[in-house]
């Protein structure tokens, strides 16, 4: 072998590898949509913060060798302002975004993003759900370009029940939900499963109260203990959690909480030491998954003096440097068609972008609120509390059917 | 039975505190013939103004020293800015205030922040005033002070706690409804205002200082309105969205208690406290109603139509229908004298 050949070889090879890693280097913008401003704001601002977290940490090190960036835009909880926040997101070059906080928003978004991508070829957006979960998104209104992270009411609700029909003492449920999409959804499914596993569980109320609107919770605490019931489920999150708990520690109701959110800002407060062994939620991570989340939550602690529950954030940066090095691509096409079916390694086991309907298959955990001890350690909002995982549903049990028929480009 | 009290005391706690805010707002429309849209602004500085002195001395000089500061930032405002604009008509005066919601809701946001501050009661008022005993398993209901005792509260014996901010959200009202009524009614400043509200002219040439009671008046207005400010925002939460979501329902008790009339303030604020905490506990629907006067039911009624809407749910917008109803039934309202 001559002494050009073996160069030319080097260089082919270089060459190669340089268009085997197109992607390395660039940055990828990814604008984050939710409310900053209003009730809702507490919860915005720590998960704008978790984004910007995570997005420095994946930064440093990741498969596709890529640099993340978090534009964040405040939505105002609304889906009109969340328009325009697409609008000016895309005007910034963004092509990936990221709204989670309210499944109103959520809905008008993927709308838009369908006619968006259907009219700008060579311009498509991906749209990363991080926590809005009316199942529709995967179902009759499920789009090629969304990609849920967090699980959906389906699956919640399925894993829920399922811990529900252990305990004898349920006998009477009440349903408080907001009264918007979301809120209709928990009622529903909640209904369909616990009917399904226990029918001899009785519903005594439902009530829907406005989203994010409501001060004062005592009315609707009165209400739920004239109806006589020991467990109240509620899909309520922010503000509309942390006053509801609170009016029921003021108004003496003693049942069990069944929640989606205790973990999410103001609601750990709210309880105090309040609510031991009463309020318990169910969700895709809880305080103290240990290992590397352990530390993660400690540094973002340490940096923040808030406490990190948005999970989802760590699903999107692992799925977009798996796709983005799969790909060898950041063009959202090509990343979209990568993680069509993608499994990977995230906090919470191996997980799997299903295919049929782009819902993340994932192992869910019930946890309940409970004093915290040198075993599970985390203590959030300083209140010397924690969540303890108390049951674990492999991803085969929250799996849940899909009506989707999606339109593949 | 003590789900009822319960619900009614709830209620009229909240009404009490309505008629704080609007106690003010009525006597300046009384007097000047403006409606201040600012208002409700005040009282969310109250909140605001309260929630960092809580932080500084505690919360009850908070209590005594956000109002009268509060006052006396509305006292400036009449004299240097609202007399100003007073020459040139009731417009410009609207609009002054207009302005000034807008200028006061933002300065608050980039003093304190777009979100909810944490505004916590102090340790005395964390806790119940006293309990409801009652439910099936007690003959009676039973008043006790404080919380009832945990073996107490079991089975069929409900015990319905009241929290203390309520009690005392109570307390301040009804004391401040006492002393507004004696300073109006038994003194000589209040026969002064009294006489200024409908022959200002006459009163200026008696030799009072009409402008000056004027001023008075508007501090003392929306000092009452940042003390409501201060309860408020420490029993529920304080948050820069406070002011509009209770100023709309403001302006719906002046208008029907009368414009102008502190009686008619007071009942209209009762009024509607309880009659918003009371809906939400009625889960009637107009379908319901519809089958109790034996009406058949029809497919598409069965299946969500809004006539399925129960009374819980349509709650909220309870006050503005009032409010709309009295406008087209009684315009003057329920104690106004105006027919204007």
């Amino acid at each position: 072998m001559s002494i050009h050949m073996r160069w030319a070889m080097c260089l082919g090879v270089m060459w190669v590898a340089g268009l085997a890693h197109a992607q390395k280097g660039e940055t990828v913008k990814v604008a984050w949509i939710d409310p900053l401003s209003g009730l809702m704001a507490p919860v915005g601002s720590n998960q704008l913060k978790s984004f910007q977290f995570f997005a420095d940490k994946f930064s440093q090190n990741n498969p596709a060798g890529v640099k993340f960036e978090v534009i964040g835009i405040d939505n105002k909880l609304s889906p009109a302002e969340s328009l325009n926040a697409l609008k000016a997101a895309m005007d910034q070059g963004v092509r990936y975004i990221t709204p989670g906080n309210g499944s109103s928003v959520a809905g008008a978004l993927i709308d838009a993003i369908n006619k968006h991508n259907e009219r700008n070829p060579g311009k498509e957006v991906v749209y990363l759900n991080h926590s809005a979960v009316d199942p529709d998104f995967t179902n009759s209104k499920c789009s090629y370009w969304h990609f849920r992270f967090d699980a959906d009411t389906s699956m919640k609700m399925e894993a829920m029940s399922s811990f529900m029909k252990d305990l004898p003492e349920i006998k009477k449920i009440y349903l408080l939900n907001q009264n918007y999409s979301h809120g209709h959804q928990v009622a529903k499914y909640a209904k369909e499963t616990i009917a399904r596993k226990r029918p001899d569980i009785q519903f005594v109320g439902e009530d829907l109260h406005p989203l994010a609107q409501v001060r004062d919770f005592a009315p609707y605490i009165a209400k739920i203990k004239a109806s006589g019931a020991d467990t109240v489920i509620t899909g309520n999150w922010g503000s509309d959690l942390a006053l509801l708990i609170k009016a029921a520690n003021e108004g003496g109701f003693n049942g069990k909480f069944f929640t989606y959110y205790t973990g999410v800002t103001g609601t750990p407060t709210a309880l105090g030491k309040g609510g031991e062994g009463r309020v318990y939620q169910i969700a895709y991570n809880h305080y103290n998954m240990g290992g590397q989340m352990a530390q993660w939550m400690k540094e973002f602690q340490t940096k923040y003096k808030d406490d990190f529950y948005t999970g989802s954030a760590i699903h999107i940066f692992n799925y977009l440097s798996a796709a983005m090095a799969k790909a060898q691509s950041t063009d959202p096409v090509k990343v979209a068609a990568a993680m069509h079916g993608l499994k990977i390694k995230s906090f919470n086991g191996e997980v799997e972008m299903r295919k049929l309907d782009h819902q993340l298959q994932q192992t869910l955990f019930m946890s309940v609120w409970q004093k915290a001890d040198p075993k599970y350690p985390y203590n959030p909002e300083n209140t010397g509390m924690t969540l303890v995982p108390v049951k674990t549903f492999e991803p085969y049990i929250s799996s849940t059917p899909t009506s989707c028929q999606m339109k593949t480009p | 039975m003590e789900f009822f009290l319960i619900s009614l005391l709830n209620g009229v706690s909240y009404g009490l505190l309505l008629f704080m805010l609007s106690a003010g707002l009525t006597l300046i429309f009384s007097m000047m013939g403006v409606l201040n849209f600012a208002h409700a602004s005040f009282y969310m500085l109250g909140a605001y103004l309260g929630y960092s002195l809580n932080q500084l001395w505690g919360f009850l000089p908070a209590l005594v020293l956000a109002p009268l500061v509060v006052g006396l930032l509305g006292a400036a405002f009449e004299k240097y800015l609202l007399r100003r604009v007073h020459a040139h008509g009731h417009v410009p005066e609207l609009l002054i205030t207009f302005g000034l919601a807008y200028v006061v809701l933002e300065v608050v946001q980039l003093l304190w922040g777009r979100s909810a501050v944490a505004f916590a009661p102090p340790a005395w008022l964390q806790g119940p005033a006293f309990t409801l005993v009652g439910g099936s398993g007690a003959s009676t209901i039973q008043w006790l002070w404080g919380a009832a005792p945990e073996a107490f509260c079991q089975g069929a014996v409900v015990c319905s706690p009241f929290p203390a901010t309520r009690a005392f959200m109570m307390g301040v009202a009804v004391a401040m409804v006492l002393c507004l009524w004696a300073l109006i009614t038994r003194t000589r400043v209040g026969l002064v205002i009294q006489a200024a509200l409908t022959h200002p002219q006459a009163v200026q040439t008696l030799g009072h200082n009409v402008p000056r009671v004027f001023m008075v008046v508007f501090g003392v207005g929306t000092g009452l309105a940042a003390l409501a400010g201060v309860i408020g925002g420490s029993t529920f939460v304080t948050e820069p969205s406070m002011a509009a979501t209770v100023g709309s329902v403001t302006f719906v008790v002046i208008v029907m208690g009368g414009l102008g009339s502190l009686a008619g303030a007071f009942w209209a604020s009762v009024l509607i406290g309880t009659v918003q905490t009371l809906a939400v506990a009625v889960d009637l629907s107009l379908t319901d109603l519809w089958l109790r006067l034996g009406l058949p039911q029809s497919a598409s009624m069965a299946s969500g139509s809004w006539m399925n809407l129960t009374l819980s749910q349509a709650a909220p917008i309870l006050p503005y229908l009032f409010l709309v109803l009295m406008l087209m039934i009684r315009p003057k309202g329920l104690m106004g004298t105006r027919e204007d």
